[in-house]
């Protein structure tokens, strides 16, 4: 399979590892932001393969984990309601919420749908006039353009039966919180390469230069995962401080603009809670006044919904880099991918899940 | 009154009721005549044995001759869902006599008699149900099967998805055969017929709603016939174990666990067709985890390996056969894979539904 083969080769693979091996002299400590990375490295052991000065921290990239619980319980408050279809990606109906999660509101009758595409929900709005089809918009720069457009295809078709629970957040803002957090541990970012697909990658050089911190736009793969860490390493070891792509069969500086065209027409920066850090300023986006109309939250009046967080999970901890799952307590006892506490160990991308997974 | 009413008629008529021929009503569940009826054009002419013809509510059933009364039973149960009712590769009906003849292939046996317990949905077109039953004849027949015993009941409309099986199954295990989850030895070899997850995903392509195409086919195909020829090339084998839900991984687990044995994966000898592969990476899906309905994992000493997997390759349901694997000590109860690059992870047992990812 071409584009997928060529970046799994062992020996090309190898090749890399052993420069890295060759490159570096004293300990790093890089973060890689995404949670598909955090996974591509457990599921191949690549972690295993780098020398031991090398030390890798999982980032929060992952949309299911950072969504934060009040958020979730808006969700679960909106699917319950007998006129509604809620339609979400997969990865979500596992995720607790404080009491249930939406797999359970299913069980009980209501109407959960998982999507593959939210074009798919506007379909099932087209399809059912007399139902209300509520989308669970979550996720970072990479899902933001499918998911407005959802929102702009349901005005041009003039549906009144659409609307969106907006959950997104942004990544540059959360990479100011980590290395700006006391005791931050971070030197280098593997930046995530399907962000930077729509985004490009011109707004992180002033991140790098204000905190000294040297970043690679970093794909998937094995290769491309090795290779944002040679990138890194290099940077790191020289005492460069910039941002150089490692995955340039996707990634532009600019980044696709039409998509970026489409998110700022829909979307606005606002403050956003991420589930186990808290506020960031600016982190999330929100629907712009103008379309008000498509959001869930003042439809269905659940914006009061507030909640607390599990105290024993440390998610937060984890999703900033200050500890490994293993080193939390409930890890692979009391949580566990079937019960999760907290959202790392639900998604794909979790963490959590990838270490339970592949690596304990 | 009106000239055009009948002048005349011979005594009081009621309105005759109708056949419903062309589709399911809560009558064809009553036991009654409609029930019958149904059984007599539909599942006779396609499942009719002579236990079955017989009329009994129960089937007498006699050994094979060669069995002299040595050997033991086994006997297996499986409930069919399935949305889709028809996917490429198969339907229901073959996946329902499939299931069975494999779960009891499994033990090593020759599977003798099925039995079919069908609840339809109120609606189902007729036609349908004759389709499945066209479908459960053919596999039956490939399998060398017989129906014994059936069962038919109807539900409300919208409180069944069409038509549910539920099929169970007698095999006979010739004596001295002791195969089972709980043999895996360290030092054995393991194999698989095939590539993995092209069920899985022939069935989600079916449902529509991938937003792409692809041409995988259902695997779903009885293995008793593999599974003799790989049983005369290799008498020793110590496991056979059909992964379908929860796909290799989960499946391997069982065994792992069963044996306490470790099993330890080469990632690059697993077989995947390049379309399942591609589907999988489009959707986030592991096809270790996804669901095969025609492969079965041959666990074997290391001296009758290579017999079992040509055997294996020469049939038609083995041919991409392949040596996946070891069975080693340690770590007892677990799954490793080494991967394509030379790490090592852990493979767990599937948690739950498989979820696409979001991005």
């Amino acid at each position: 399979m071409r584009f997928v083969t060529e970046f799994r080769d062992a020996e090309l693979v190898r090749g890399v590892i052993d420069e890295i091996r060759r490159t570096v002299t004293r300990p790093w400590v890089l973060m890689e932001i995404c949670g598909g990375q955090t996974h591509a490295i457990m599921r191949y052991g690549l972690d295993q393969l780098l020398p031991p000065e090398i030390e890798l921290v999982h980032g929060p990239g992952c949309p299911v984990c950072v969504t934060p619980l009040e958020q979730i319980d808006r969700a679960l408050a909106i699917a319950a309601r007998p006129e509604v279809i809620f339609c979400s990606f997969g990865d979500m109906l596992r995720v607790p919420g404080s009491q249930h999660d939406l797999f359970s509101m299913r069980a009980r009758g209501a109407q959960v749908r998982v999507v593959y595409s939210p074009l798919d929900a506007v379909k099932l709005a087209q399809e059912n006039p007399d139902k209300q089809v509520v989308f669970f918009a979550i996720g970072f720069e990479t899902t933001a353009p499918p998911n407005v457009m959802s929102v702009l295809q349901a005005q041009a078709l003039g549906l009144k039966n659409y609307s969106v629970l907006v959950s997104h957040v942004r990544v540059p803002p959360a990479m100011h919180a980590i290395l700006g957090a006391p005791g931050n541990r971070v030197q280098g970012f593997l930046a995530a390469g399907h962000v930077c697909t729509v985004m490009g990658y011109h707004e992180y050089p002033p991140i790098a230069q204000q905190y000294g911190v040297p970043v690679a736009v970093t794909g998937f793969e094995p290769l491309d995962l090795a290779q944002g860490i040679l990138l890194t390493v290099r940077m790191l070891e020289k005492g460069q401080v910039e941002v150089q792509n490692a995955y340039p069969r996707a990634v532009t500086y600019e980044g696709n603009r039409a998509a970026q065209a489409i998110i700022h027409k829909v979307l606005q920066p606002i403050d956003r809670n991420w589930r186990g850090i808290g506020l960031i300023p600016q982190s999330g986006w929100g629907l712009r006044p103008e379309f008000s109309d498509f959001d869930a939250e003042k439809r269905f009046d659940v914006g009061h919904i507030q909640t607390q967080e599990s105290p024993v999970c440390i998610a937060g901890q984890i999703l900033q880099g200050f500890k490994k799952p293993n080193q939390c307590p409930a890890f692979g006892t009391t949580c566990k991918p079937e019960h999760p506490l907290g959202a790392p160990m639900v998604s794909a991308e979790g963490a959590c899940s990838a270490f339970y997974r592949y690596g304990r | 009154m009106s000239e055009t009413f009948p002048t005349s008629f011979e005594g009081p008529a009621c309105p005759l009721p109708l056949a419903h021929h062309e589709q399911i009503v809560m009558g064809h569940g009553s036991g009654g005549r409609m029930t019958q009826d149904l059984i007599r054009r539909v599942f006779y002419p396609r499942l009719a044995s002579e236990p079955l013809s017989a009329g009994n509510d129960f089937a007498r059933l006699s050994l094979p001759d060669e069995a002299n009364l040595a050997g033991t039973l086994v006997v297996s149960t499986d409930s069919h869902i399935v949305t889709p009712l028809f996917f490429p590769g198969g339907d229901i009906g073959r996946l329902a006599v499939c299931g069975t003849v494999n779960d009891i292939s499994m033990a090593g046996a020759i599977p003798l008699y099925l039995t079919a317990g069908f609840i339809l949905e109120e609606g189902l077109p007729v036609e349908t149900l004759e389709r499945v039953a066209a479908s459960m004849q053919a596999a039956a027949r490939e399998a060398g099967v017989q129906f014994v015993a059936g069962d038919t009941k109807v539900a409300e409309r919208g409180k069944v998805d069409g038509l549910y099986i539920n099929t169970s199954g007698v095999g006979w295990v010739p004596a001295g055969r002791s195969i089972g989850g709980e043999g895996a030895q360290a030092g054995d070899a393991v194999l698989i017929s095939g590539t993995l997850g092209d069920h899985g995903i022939a069935v989600l392509q079916a449902r529509g709603e991938l937003g792409f195409e692809t041409r995988v086919q259902s695997d779903v195909a009885p293995l008793n016939g593999l599974i003799q020829q790989v049983l005369a090339a290799a008498p020793h084998v110590h496991v056979l174990r059909d992964p379908t839900r929860g796909g290799l991984a989960t499946t391997l687990n069982e065994i792992a666990a069963q044996s306490r044995v470790g099993i330890w994966l080469e990632e690059e000898a697993v077989p995947v067709l390049p379309a399942v592969q591609a589907a999988c990476e489009m959707l986030g899906f592991d096809p270790l985890y996804i669901a095969n309905e025609g492969k079965v994992i041959v666990i074997v000493p290391e001296a009758e390996a290579e017999a079992a997997l040509a055997a294996m390759r020469g049939h038609p349901y083995g041919q991409n056969a392949a040596r996946i694997g070891t069975v080693r000590a340690d770590p007892p109860g677990r799954v490793l894979m080494r991967t394509l690059i030379g790490g090592t992870r852990v493979l767990d047992v599937l948690t739950g539904e498989m979820l696409p990812r979001i991005c």
